[in-house]
């Protein structure tokens, strides 16, 4: 779970829901962004638990700029992405994603998931 | 605000049946629960204990996937949530006798059965399935008995190239002593350590650019340790792998990138494409054993698009001569498969056997199904969700979307004050598990609580905790039944 701040070390980190409000929330360096969402109840499934085993935790990071502050997926995280629905440029799993004083201020949209899932539909998830 | 449904009858809560107790039916659950938090849920799973393939399907050495379970634990602690297990619908309990009672009913009981190849000696001795080679090493009751032929013979064909057939080569060729720290059964464990497996092959028809297994899982297989990897032909993958799209450009690396590892190792893996297998050989026809698999090479149909994820290919009469490759035991991994519950029919519930799916539009049935079309006459208060809805592919990610989605489209017509079943009549009696308790007890049934799986899951860490081991897995379901009743 989350812990709090400490005081003069709170981080902002904003998350744009499905139905494209924004939810703002001053949070402790360390914590990842599965367990913040969990911890303020936004829908944010996170189904393996944050073991890095599902894409249900998928992010979609706003500007850039945040995205190249972060350290990079590593393998498991792109196979894991790999498998998300609406992947973009700036995906990344929620729970691999912790809060640090470079990250103050990021802002990550949840993926709507507005798509027909019809039948044959798992397969076309693919970008360039 | 009030519903339309609520004019029909009086207020009472809405109540709908879940059969299925997998990811689709508890995603379904919550995602219903949470919007409309005074539905009640009956939810009706034909094992005395729940999750479904979670349990029964995912291996026993990814037990971070299982982690789902946490929250459909959460779901099952909902006051307005009730388990029913050990019933087994359209069995112990008709359609039709359930309908009178529910507002809806969401059909979530997944797939079941799996595909025939349909080939000369598909029932020899040493021919598997690979879907009972999966519940015989998860510990599914009545699986015990299997006893695959570990000890026979060291090379092993799995014909596809799924992750299913991914986790059958796996488990296969992992050490035992990493699987013993896993909650697979003391049975599976004790004939693995005596398996001679040194070779297996996954056969594929088509090339690595259509495979259907996920870059995790043949990550995995790469890198076990002391298992080589065949490299696979260069040409079968395109020039330049940046032309692809991301997920299988990814795969195509790793794939170009692994080479064989030295001869030193004591096993192998490889992937071998582009064959269809025509028979299983036993030794001689006096003998009723597996000793050899014929298979006719195939071509793409189109050349120049074999490098597409939906390139198709074909096998000619004139091709040149069979490939044959010696085999002690064969896994057949061609898909899973849903079957109508009977009784379907009796609800006006059509079922496409060519796909086995339940027809639907984002999960709600329809009396015919046709792509792109939404609203297709759909069949007031019936739903579907998880492979029944749309196959027997996908990972829980994917069941969970798409449980979602039928989630919405029950909240959004229950709202929107949509016709439910038994509308023609005046509406249900919203009865739901008290309108056939009788009856299903009238058969002898004994029908297990969430505190009932409870009680077998305490029993069952305890067991493995004696064992170093997560869980020992009860395998029986009389015991299962005792255990609640004592
Ligand atoms: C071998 C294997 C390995 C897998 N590994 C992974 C993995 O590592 N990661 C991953 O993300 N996904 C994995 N999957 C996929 C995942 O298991 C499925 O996406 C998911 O379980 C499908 O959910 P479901 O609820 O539709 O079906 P199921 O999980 O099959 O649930 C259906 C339930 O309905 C019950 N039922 C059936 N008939 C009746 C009846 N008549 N009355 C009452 N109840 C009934 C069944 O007992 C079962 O509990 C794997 C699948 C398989 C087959
Ligand atoms: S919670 Fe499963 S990958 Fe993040």
């Amino acid at each position: 779970h989350i812990q709090k701040p400490k005081p003069g070390e709170e981080r902002k980190i904003t998350f744009i829901d499905k139905d494209g409000d924004e939810h703002t929330f001053e949070v402790a360096d360390g914590d990842n962004l599965l367990d913040i969402a969990q911890a303020n109840d936004l829908e944010m499934e996170g189904a393996c638990g944050g073991s890095c085993a599902c894409s249900t935790c998928h992010v979609i990071v706003r500007d850039e700029s945040y995205y190249d502050k972060m350290d990079e997926p590593d393998d498991d995280e792109n196979d894991m992405l790999d498998l998300a629905f609406g992947l973009t440029e700036t995906s990344r799993l929620g729970c691999q994603v912790k809060m640090s004083k470079e990250l103050d201020g990021l802002v990550v949209k949840l993926p709507t998931m507005t798509r027909n899932l019809q039948a044959s539909d798992f397969v076309e998830k693919e970008k360039k | 605000e009030q519903r339309a449904w609520h004019s029909i009858k009086s207020f009472r809560p809405f109540r709908l049946a879940i059969i299925g107790s997998g990811p689709a039916g508890f995603y379904t659950a919550s995602k219903v629960m949470r919007r409309h938090n005074t539905a009640r849920i009956d939810m009706y799973e034909h094992l005395p204990i729940p999750f479904g393939l979670v349990r029964y399907g995912v291996a026993p050495d990814h037990p971070e996937v299982k982690n789902c379970q946490d929250r459909f634990d959460e779901c099952a602690e909902l006051p307005n949530f009730h388990f029913f297990g050990n019933v087994n619908v359209g069995f112990d309990i008709s359609l039709a006798e359930m309908k009178p009672h529910y507002d809806a009913i969401c059909f979530a009981y997944g797939a079941s059965k799996d595909r025939r190849l349909g080939i000369p000696g598909e029932d020899l001795e040493g021919v598997y399935s690979a879907r009972d080679f999966v519940a015989w090493y998860n510990g599914l009751p009545d699986y015990a008995d299997l006893k695959p032929r570990l000890d026979e013979g060291s090379d092993v064909v799995v014909i596809g190239q799924g992750n299913v057939a991914l986790d059958v080569a796996r488990v296969l060729l992992s050490n035992v002593d990493v699987l013993r720290k896993t909650d697979m059964p003391e049975y599976a464990l004790e004939l693995l350590s005596r398996s001679k497996v040194s070779s297996v092959r996954a056969v594929g028809r088509r090339g690595p650019m259509q495979g259907a297994f996920t870059i995790k899982e043949i990550r995995e297989l790469i890198n076990l340790p002391n298992v080589s990897f065949d490299r696979i032909n260069r040409d079968l993958f395109p020039e330049d792998l940046k032309t692809l799209p991301r997920a299988r450009r990814r795969i195509a690396e790793l794939l170009v990138k692994s080479r064989t590892t030295p001869l030193s190792a004591a096993k192998s893996f490889s992937l071998d494409f582009l064959l269809s297998p025509t028979s299983f050989n036993s030794h001689s026809s006096t003998q009723n054993q597996l000793s050899q698999i014929t298979f006719q090479q195939t071509h793409y149909t189109d050349p120049t698009t074999k490098f597409e994820a939906s390139a198709t290919v074909s096998t000619d009469d004139q091709s040149p001569k069979p490939i044959i490759l010696p085999a002690s035991m064969a896994f057949r991994s061609i898909g899973y498969k849903s079957e109508p519950l009977p009784g379907l029919s009796d609800l006006h519930i059509p079922f496409n056997t060519a796909t086995g799916t339940i027809p639907n539009a984002l999960g709600r049935v329809t009396l015919e199904s046709t792509p792109g079309v939404l609203e297709n006459s759909p069949l007031p208060g019936i739903y579907a969700a998880g492979w029944v809805k749309r196959g027997p592919t996908g990972v829980i990610a994917s069941t969970m979307e798409d449980a979602f989605a039928t989630a919405e489209s029950i909240v959004k017509d229950l709202e929107s004050g949509q016709s439910m079943l038994n509308y023609e009549n005046g509406g249900s009696t919203g009865l739901g598990w008290e309108g056939i308790e009788q009856i299903v007890h009238g058969k002898g049934v004994r029908r297990t609580s969430w505190e009932d799986w409870r009680r077998i899951d305490e029993v069952e860490k305890e067991r493995g905790w004696k064992l170093g081991k997560e869980r020992e897995k009860i395998t029986d379901v009389g015991e299962m039944l005792r255990i609640v009743d004592t």
